[in-house]
């Protein structure tokens, strides 16, 4: 007997995993990638680095994220088990965050260069010792 | 049979089945966890809105470096990788929970619960340690043209940037008050009270701080605090809620709830939960601990 005859609404019971394999195959992707993370963050603490290998190194990090997410949510949650159509109901509202992240965070660095240019106390309170890439109000001190 | 299977398989929305082929309760667990993606979306892109608005912002590695029973040893990112370690096993455990589910294997549901909520409360009691730890970690703070002692706090941030010109020292501990200077000399004299000290007089007090190892920094962004305990607590009143999930899924297990329906779907809709709760840590531990 279906084990499964009970809940009516599954048309199609995906047949389960006989053994774990692949539940502990993907714990060792996510330690590793987290151990790859610790050592980039540790990496960045310990050496002196210019400014662009910092921003590198930190998109990286974000890199690995998104492929640990990406274990997690496929593998963990089984949504890669799901069919097509389902789980773009779910992948494509989460596409809003592509723009949302874009226009917050440029948001921000335009208030700051804004205030640097306009409150220049703030600026000598703040800037003297950590002038950020981009940043277009520099242009004033030359 | 193999036409009959293609038939139905081309005609999802014809009506008499489910289109999603996905149980009602776990297809609205997952749009509960999308919303819940976005609340927690929201709260991170504020943060690094903040952080972006900000010409100085505090190094995680510097304010994150401290571990239970080591002292004021500097280990930067070690107990965040404990704290995470133990959320991504905890998830492991819960799938291994959902697996044995599918096949209706009632002891290793409870044995791999019974790990899930054990990982959780661990989880919790990490974060409990982690905030007592920066809220009553004091450090000496320029304030105006005084010193004072702060801990890490929704108002206080004391992880400004170091200040080494021993002028501007000495000149702001002639202004300190009476009360603030009894706690600046207790972050170097830990053996007396705070009431002893009281007893002493200005130029008593000063005379005991040992000026070269006194570390001082100006105020950091209050932003840091704020937003730091409002998105961890924020997860971890998740976590706290996902353990109670899990433990009455793990007492139904026990007393053959699902054993007599048949089937453990429910156990799925938990580990859902439990999956995302990991999900978001990833993110938060990006986002504080990382970058």
């Amino acid at each position: 007997m279906d084990q499964l005859s009970q809940s009516t609404e599954i048309t199609y019971h995906h047949e389960p995993a006989e053994d774990t394999s692949r539940i502990w195959k993907t714990f060792w992707i996510l330690l590793g990638i987290t151990v790859i993370e610790l050592g980039l963050g540790l990496f960045m603490y310990l050496l002196p680095i210019p400014a662009w290998v910092d921003v590198f190194i930190k998109g990286v990090i974000v890199i690995l994220t998104m492929a640990k997410a990406f274990y997690i949510v496929s593998i963990f949650m089984h949504l890669g088990d799901e069919i097509r159509n389902m789980i773009m109901t779910i992948a494509l509202p989460l596409l809003l965050f592509i723009w949302f992240i874009a226009a917050f965070l440029w948001d921000g660095n335009e208030f700051r260069t804004s205030r640097n240019r306009y409150d220049k106390h703030f600026q000598e309170q703040t800037m003297k010792r950590q002038i950020r890439m981009g940043d277009t109000s520099q242009h004033s001190f030359e | 049979m193999a036409t009959t299977a293609v038939a139905i398989k081309n005609n999802w929305w014809s009506g008499g089945k489910s289109p999603f082929n996905v149980e009602y309760g776990k297809l609205m667990m997952w749009y509960f966890l999308i919303s819940d993606a976005f609340t927690f979306g929201a709260f991170l892109i504020s943060y690094g809105t903040i952080r972006f608005s900000q010409n100085y912002w505090p190094n995680p590695n510097a304010v994150y470096n401290a571990f239970p029973g080591t002292g004021h040893a500097n280990l930067p990112l070690a107990f965040v990788s404990l704290m995470t370690f133990i959320l991504i096993f905890s998830s492991v455990t819960m799938v291994l929970a959902v697996h044995a589910g599918h096949h209706n294997n009632k002891k290793d549901v409870v044995k791999w619960l019974a790990w899930t909520v054990i990982g959780g409360l661990a989880f919790l009691a990490c974060q409990a340690w982690e905030w007592t730890h920066l809220i009553t970690g004091y450090h000496v703070v320029l304030t105006g043209n005084h010193l004072d002692v702060v801990g890490t706090t929704v108002t206080g941030n004391p992880w400004g940037v170091h200040i080494d010109r021993a002028a501007t020292i000495a000149d702001a501990l002639k202004n300190t008050p009476h009360e603030a200077l009894v706690n600046v000399v207790h972050t170097q004299h830990h053996d007396m009270s705070h009431h002893q000290l009281a007893a002493m007089s200005d130029d008593q007090l000063r005379g005991m701080l040992n000026l070269a190892e006194l570390h001082v920094t100006e105020k950091g962004p209050v932003a840091f605090g704020g937003f730091f305990f409002g998105i961890t607590g924020f997860h971890g009143f998740h976590v706290f809620s996902g353990v109670i999930i899990n433990s009455i899924m793990l007492i139904m297990a026990q007393k053959d709830v699902f054993a007599k329906r048949g089937h453990y779907l429910m156990i799925e809709k938990a580990g859902l939960y439990w999956h995302f709760v990991d999900l978001v840590w990833v993110f938060v531990f990006l986002c504080f601990y990382l970058i």
